[in-house]
């Protein structure tokens, strides 16, 4: 069946009423999980998988991608409001956005993140019914080299543009490396800073630092200036829609998102988080506004939140095309699929072409639901900062430690819980940045594993980390990010004898 | 936690049978979805559908360092409940002494093997080496050379290497494996030659041979494997035969009137229609053996992965 055939078809499965409920199902509760910190969409996609006895298969996966699309949506909201994003993919999305929510500027910021995930949601869509084949291809290109490249292009490209100062935003990211290496050492078994602590062996749970970082670190920082200065802000002052202005700096921002997010997210190293981080960098480099970034800059939330939107499309490019599951939801979503007897792969769009082209058309639905659903409670959802702090903080507080507890069972995560929560309250009073910690945490095991797979694979030759022309030229543009600003400096001092009008 | 220190205290204060006609209290020291949580639940919904054990079942996913997280939780809070249980696996025999996990098989009760996933060697479809003759050829040749994707390190796709290559007369700690995050990555890396060769389970490889993605030289059950058209290396000369097998153990100090229950229920549910159905629909193998029989299986195979992993140079 080609595409256009199959989509048709596929709508016709869609927009069937029962589809539709159980689209609409998936796509209410994937934006309630995204809301809720630690709860992500695998662990509610397991939860569900029972249910798969009783419904048929169509229905199932067009409720699991709802889910899966909802939760991209909903983490951008508390992000955005509340400066606590509950997962990993919508950090990015927090540092812009959050200083436009304490502007009055919320319902802008609201509203971009759900137009740029609706275009970039679409476009994935459109590339995964387009292009999944040759795209799938790319997980059989990539060489853990590559890979290693791309991580360190993202990690260093970050670090040179986050935070008020290089040398906190360097000691961030170390303190993120050092939370990585915690565990057992993948390739010799040796035990790396788990002062014997069973639950310490696995490493370092994402989830944990990032809610704790954020969201318990944010609620120490409010409570402990609450008494001084009473917030006064006006949620609504900036109008509860986006103006021409912002319509002119978003929509770039969501084509080039989606322009990361898709084939990196079909990687099967690749992720939601990868794109988000080099959406930011590259808006921030891209901007005519660079001195609002850090203080609310809309780019910075029209991209990332763009990026992690098409990152979930293309998470389901192997997925359907080779049964490759690159991340825990796609994992979960391929046990879904053998819990009927189907097994994703080349094959599936022959046997079962009214279920993946009816999933693949639902996604399309799935979208516009959710812009539907967010877009006109973008309004609604800013009024939730008139809600007095205390009582804000207090549920933020419960709801956080509900998802850390739900997410393990590990009173050792409670406890560094708590542990890391007053490191982001430290880092906040003495402005380091927070998002360099987690970007070390999550990208610094995987470039080390990719390193340690590429030179392993190459006998320990390190000339093997330049052998692609991928790796190479992603190592040299690596090195020209770190150089070329320092270069510019350098310029711009030597200019300063010469006179002004040549800027 | 409260609930089994509750259903502990009820097992002990009542008679046997009194305190059993309660829900079972069920560990599966891994993730849900994964392979301990299924081997944990199917055979409750196989006793549920056949009416062999009907009283429910509560469960608790604990993962961490290879299942030994919550192996200890397991023990702490069910010494001598006849009513608790939980799935465990080869993985866990590794772990065990992987992680130096205070807790270990010898604390609970085994009971029963239920399934088997047998494991797969596999290269690149237009690699050089196409058998297993080719690939202990270039293993002689270069050892290093040869580099080899497949789970995590001391895990079984790294013992069927190890084991392999002291068959073959080299050694085992020397040979160039690369541990991956899943069969995913260990499929994407040899078929698109990052590395020359690959071990997972028959589950995870052979739909991607199917697909021509991959090819499979050889199974490391005793025998053939209908569907894949490769021999197993005890076949091919090299007396390598390992499962990555899962089951059910019981509760430390479990009575032998418990331990006798539990056997007649698997062993019904064995019989049954349901379990059948369910082996089929996950695609599972068949794998049972129960009681004294599986206990000397297990502890022949904690002697087998204690010395393999003192060959690697994995634990002491």
């Amino acid at each position: 069946m080609d595409p256009v055939n199959g989509l048709l078809n596929g709508f016709a499965v869609a927009l069937q009423p029962q589809n539709l409920f159980w689209c609409f199902l998936g796509t209410f509760m994937g934006t309630a999980i995204g809301v809720l910190p630690g709860i992500g969409p695998a662990l509610t996609i397991a939860l569900l998988l029972p249910v798969t006895v009783y419904i048929d298969p169509t229905a199932a996966f067009i409720m699991f991608a709802g889910i899966f699309y909802g939760a991209m949506y909903g983490g951008s909201t508390t992000s955005i409001l509340l400066n606590t994003p509950g997962e990993a993919g919508a950090m990015m999305t927090a540092l812009e956005g959050n200083r436009m929510a304490r502007k009055g500027r919320g319902a802008a910021a609201l509203c971009t993140a759900a137009l740029g995930s609706f275009v970039a949601g679409t476009i994935g869509t459109i590339g995964l019914t387009f292009l999944a084949p040759p795209i799938a291809e790319l997980a059989f290109i990539f060489k853990p080299q590559d890979y290693f490249a791309l991580m360190l292009l993202a990690f260093l490209s970050v670090s040179v543009v986050m935070g008020s100062s290089k040398v906190r935003g360097f000691i961030a990211l170390f303190i993120g490396l050092s939370l990585g290496v915690v565990g057992i050492d993948k390739a010799g078994g040796m035990q790396r800073l788990t002062f014997g602590v069973p639950d310490l062996l696995d490493g370092v749970e994402m989830t944990v630092v990032l809610v704790s970082l954020f969201a318990i670190g944010e609620l120490l920082y409010v409570s402990s200036r609450y008494g001084k200065q009473m917030p006064n802000l006006n949620p609504l002052a900036g109008g509860i829609w986006m103006t021409r202005e912002d319509w002119k700096r978003s929509w770039k921002p969501w084509l080039r998102g989606a322009a990361f997010g898709f084939p990196i997210g079909a990687l099967p190293a690749g992720g939601a988080e990868i794109p988000t981080f080099l959406s930011y960098t590259v808006e921030r480099k891209l901007t005519r506004h660079p001195e609002e970034f850090g203080h609310g800059a809309i780019e910075g939330v029209a991209g990332p939140e763009a990026a992690n939107n098409a990152a979930a499309a293309g998470v389901l490019v192997p997925l359907l095309t080779l049964g490759l599951p690159t991340s825990a939801t796609a994992a979960i979503l391929l046990a879904a699929f053998q819990n009927y007897g189907l097994q994703p792969g080349p094959l599936l769009f022959i046997n079962s072409g009214d279920l993946v082209w009816g999933l693949i058309a639902s996604l399309y639905i799935g979208n516009l639901m959710l812009l539907v659903l967010n877009l006109p409670l973008a309004g609604l959802w800013v009024r939730l900062l008139f809600v007095p702090r205390p009582y804000l903080y207090a549920g933020i507080l419960i709801f956080s430690l509900v998802g850390i507890w739900g997410v393990s069972n590990s009173w050792v995560d409670l406890a560094m819980m708590f542990g890391v929560g007053c490191l982001g309250y430290v880092m906040r009073v003495y402005d380091f940045p927070i998002a360099p910690v987690l970007i070390g945490l999550i990208l610094g095991p995987m470039a080390e594993e990719k390193l340690r797979d590429a030179l392993a694979a190459g006998q320990g030759d390190p000339l093997t980390l330049v052998s692609t022309p991928l790796s190479a030229g992603l190592l040299a543009i690596a090195f020209l990010v770190v150089t070329v600003p320092a270069l510019l400096q350098w310029r711009r001092s030597r200019r300063i004898v010469e006179p002004a009008d040549a800027e | 936690m409260i609930r089994t220190i509750f259903a502990a205290a009820a097992a002990v204060s009542l008679s046997g049978l009194a305190a059993l006609a309660e829900p079972a209290v069920v560990m599966a020291p891994g993730g849900a979805g994964g392979g301990y949580d299924a081997t944990a639940r199917m055979p409750f919904e196989a006793m549920a559908a056949d009416g062999i054990f009907t009283d429910g079942a509560t469960f608790t996913n604990k993962g961490g360092a290879g299942g030994t997280i919550g192996l200890a939780e397991f023990a702490g809070a069910n010494q001598g409940n006849d009513n608790a249980v939980m799935s465990m696996g080869v993985i866990m025999v590794g772990g065990i002494l992987l992680n130096n996990s205070p807790v270990t098989l010898d604390d609970v009760t085994p009971l029963v093997r239920l399934t088997n996933d047998t494991g797969v060697i596999a290269v690149a479809t237009d690699s050089p080496i196409q058998s297993v003759e080719d690939l202990v050829a270039a293993m002689k040749a270069d050892l290093g050379a040869v580099s080899i994707a497949g789970g995590s390190a001391g895990g079984v796709d790294h013992i069927v290497m190890a084991l392999l290559a002291k068959e073959a007369g080299l050694d085992p700690a020397k040979i160039n494996y690369i541990p991956q995050e899943s069969g995913a990555e260990s499929v994407v890396a040899v078929g698109g030659g990052a590395v020359m060769v690959a071990v997972s389970g028959i589950s995870e490889f052979k739909p991607m041979a199917d697909a021509g993605r991959i090819k499979i030289i050889a199974v490391t059950s005793e025998g053939r494997v209908e569907g894949i058209d490769a021999p197993s290396l005890t076949e091919a000369g090299f007396p390598v035969v390992v499962g990555n097998w899962r089951g059910i153990v019981g509760a430390p100090g479990m009575s032998d009137a418990g331990k006798a229950m539990w056997l007649d229920r698997f062993t019904r549910m064995h019989e049954g229609q349901a379990w059948k159905d369910i082996l089929a629909k996950q695609g599972w193998e068949d794998a049972f053996l129960a009681g004294d029989e599986f206990a000397a299986f297990l502890d022949a195979e904690k002697e087998r992965t204690a010395a393999v992993l003192k060959d690697l140079g994995l634990i002491q």
